[in-house]
């Protein structure tokens, strides 16, 4: 390393006499000294797998991991693209829940955004309620909606009550355990899509607002034509992070449920019935079929958000 | 926007249900953790009952949660200095190299599912008999924090002029030297953020402790899960055990809140 000390004259990076060979040579090639390291260790931990799944997902590996497999081509896709029993069911559950979900959570996030935007007394305080939920324990915030939601001597039948309904099995219930969750997954991360929105308000430049105004536009007009095209970008980057893990999410669900997404598999998205069939009933083949299966339908989801955000930029 | 009076009406009204309905589920939980299981079941008693700390020292004599919360901390204080050091220089040249192709490959560790990489991991680690141990739980979970640290320090980077380094270079510093001595003193505040971000990401992840933890490794998060028996549940403790691990990440995220928010919305509006 070179020492610099006051009483030196500066110099020139070409001409550095005091520099050891070895740092010059680490000097020349930072670049990948600096990058390789991280890149190697995701390399090693994701396309050694990744590779490895998809070639899993081609054999008969069930049982342990240890155990003997065949391969047995393509039937695996074939069993789990005709399977109506738990694939399809699951593949719905998991476009029901991440699109519902989105749709509350930018709706919403949406709306308490254009709330915040502008300063006011107390702001402070209201930001850090926000922030409350996102950082919370997913596996908690579970148990935390167990007891509110359970049927008996939850907080949310006893609210019902007041106002004269009945109770409601919640998590419970057949049909109402989905949406039950989809509310929970809204209420923990609807504060993400309130922060990325809002980032995204305040970097908007005034003066489109103000030529608005001095046309005469309304509320309204101003947020339908000039906000909300100018915001399109942000919304679709909060789209696409929050989708992301929406498809993903397992910890809520399987806190709240249990194994299979309950007795009637009400909450079994991809996700929970991937890791099921790894992890409970040790099915390697089968399930890695399905997380191949899985991981396609994530990047054709990305690849379509990306390109719309493309177009909303121009 | 000029506020007219029913509007600022409207809005403290609105605001107060946003927080309301945030806020009272938390503190739903916390004053569950104070009743005894006698009381949750009395819904006569929901905010009127005399708290009592049984259900801390229940869950963490009996329980072995210290032993628990020790396991979390240090998971996730070395996922996340492991993932500093080899993130924020891999960062550094991605955003100066303007590397695109190779952040991408970093950044596809946060759209894989976690459940894909898991058999193999699984197979491999418990061939090496390593499931159970620290190293291979503070791996997965370096898998979690190292493209969360890559991708926010990408964009404290590329926002960070390089008229500075160029500066130091004229001085008669090498590049690295530039780096270390200019650069990285002036990314502490960038380095904080990630570094919080990605401690907060690893302390709460579930699924990869669930499978590659072993008794005396359990995370937080498991022991929260496997508190759920098969037999009646212990409410109490259960809601204890909940505030026990997210209200030390909440007061955290209280005192550094713009870190937090600026970590979270890393790059969401930028090109």
């Amino acid at each position: 390393m070179a020492t610099v000390t006051p009483t030196e004259a500066p110099r020139r990076a070409t001409a550095i006499p005091d520099t050891p060979g070895w740092a010059r040579w680490a000097n020349d090639h930072r670049k990948w000294l600096f990058a390789a390291p991280a890149m190697i260790f995701v390399a090693a931990l994701i396309v050694f797998p990744l590779a490895w799944t998809g070639y899993l997902s081609l054999t008969d590996a069930e049982g342990s991991v240890r155990a003997e497999s065949e391969f047995v081509g393509f039937q695996n896709y074939l069993d789990v693209l005709s399977d109506t029993e738990r694939f399809w069911p699951a593949v719905g559950r998991t476009a029901t829940f991440t699109l519902v979900a989105l749709l509350f959570e930018v709706v919403l996030g949406m709306a308490i955004a254009l709330l915040l935007w502008r300063p006011f007394r107390g702001q402070k305080w209201v930001r850090v309620a926000i922030l409350m939920p996102l950082v919370a324990t997913p596996v908690a915030v579970g148990m935390m909606w167990r007891l509110i939601f359970d049927p008996n001597i939850g907080l949310a039948n006893q609210l019902l009550g007041w106002v004269g309904i009945g109770p409601q099995p919640w998590l419970a219930g057949q049909h109402s355990a989905l949406p039950t969750t989809i509310f929970i997954d809204v209420w923990q991360w609807t504060p993400m899509v309130v922060l990325i929105l809002l980032a995204g308000l305040t970097s908007l430049s005034e003066e489109p607002q103000e030529a608005a105004r001095i046309d005469g536009a309304s509320t309204w007009q101003r947020f339908r034509h000039v906000t909300l095209p100018l915001l399109m970008p942000t919304v679709i980057v909060a789209i696409l992070l929050r989708g992301i893990d929406a498809l993903k999410t397992f910890d809520i669900l399987y806190a709240t449920k249990g194994r299979g997404g309950g007795s009637f598999h009400e909450v079994e998205t991809l996700n929970v019935y991937a890791y099921g069939l790894s992890f409970d009933y040790n099915e390697y083949g089968v399930s890695s079929t399905v997380l191949i299966l899985f991981f396609l339908i994530i990047i054709g989801a990305m690849w379509a958000l990306t390109a719309r955000r493309k177009e909303a930029k121009r | 926007m000029k506020a007219g009076p029913a509007y600022r009406v409207f809005r403290v009204v609105a605001l107060a249900i946003v927080v309301l309905s945030l806020i009272a589920p938390l503190l739903w939980m916390v004053a569950a953790s104070f009743k005894t299981n006698v009381d949750i079941y009395d819904t006569g008693k929901a905010l009127v009952f005399s708290p009592t700390l049984d259900n801390y020292t229940n869950v963490l004599k009996q329980a072995h949660y210290a032993q628990f919360i020790g396991n979390s901390l240090w998971v996730a204080f070395a996922a996340t200095v492991l993932s500093l050091i080899l993130g924020v220089p891999a960062a550094y040249s991605m955003s100066r190299f303007n590397m695109k192709k190779s952040a991408l490959v970093v950044l596809m560790a946060r759209v894989i599912p976690g459940v894909s990489l898991l058999v193999p991991w699984y197979y491999v680690f418990s061939n090496l008999q390593m499931v159970g141990g620290f190293t291979v739980l503070i791996l997965s979970h370096m898998f979690v924090s190292l493209p969360l640290i890559v991708y926010i320090m990408m964009g404290f980077f590329d926002s960070l002029p390089d008229e500075l380094e160029e500066a130091a270079l004229v001085d008669g510093l090498t590049n690295i030297g530039a780096f270390r001595r200019i650069t990285l003193p002036l990314s502490v505040p960038g380095i904080a953020t990630a570094g919080i971000l990605s401690f907060i990401f690893s302390w709460n992840n579930f699924m990869f402790a669930l499978v590659l933890s072993g008794a005396d490794t359990k995370t937080l998060p498991v022991a929260i899960f496997d508190f759920v028996g098969y037999a009646s549940i212990d409410w109490g403790g259960l809601m204890a055990a909940a505030t026990v691990v997210t209200l030390p990440i909440m007061v955290i995220a209280l005192f550094v809140q713009k870190y937090v928010v600026s970590g979270l919305t890393a790059g969401a509006t930028k090109g």
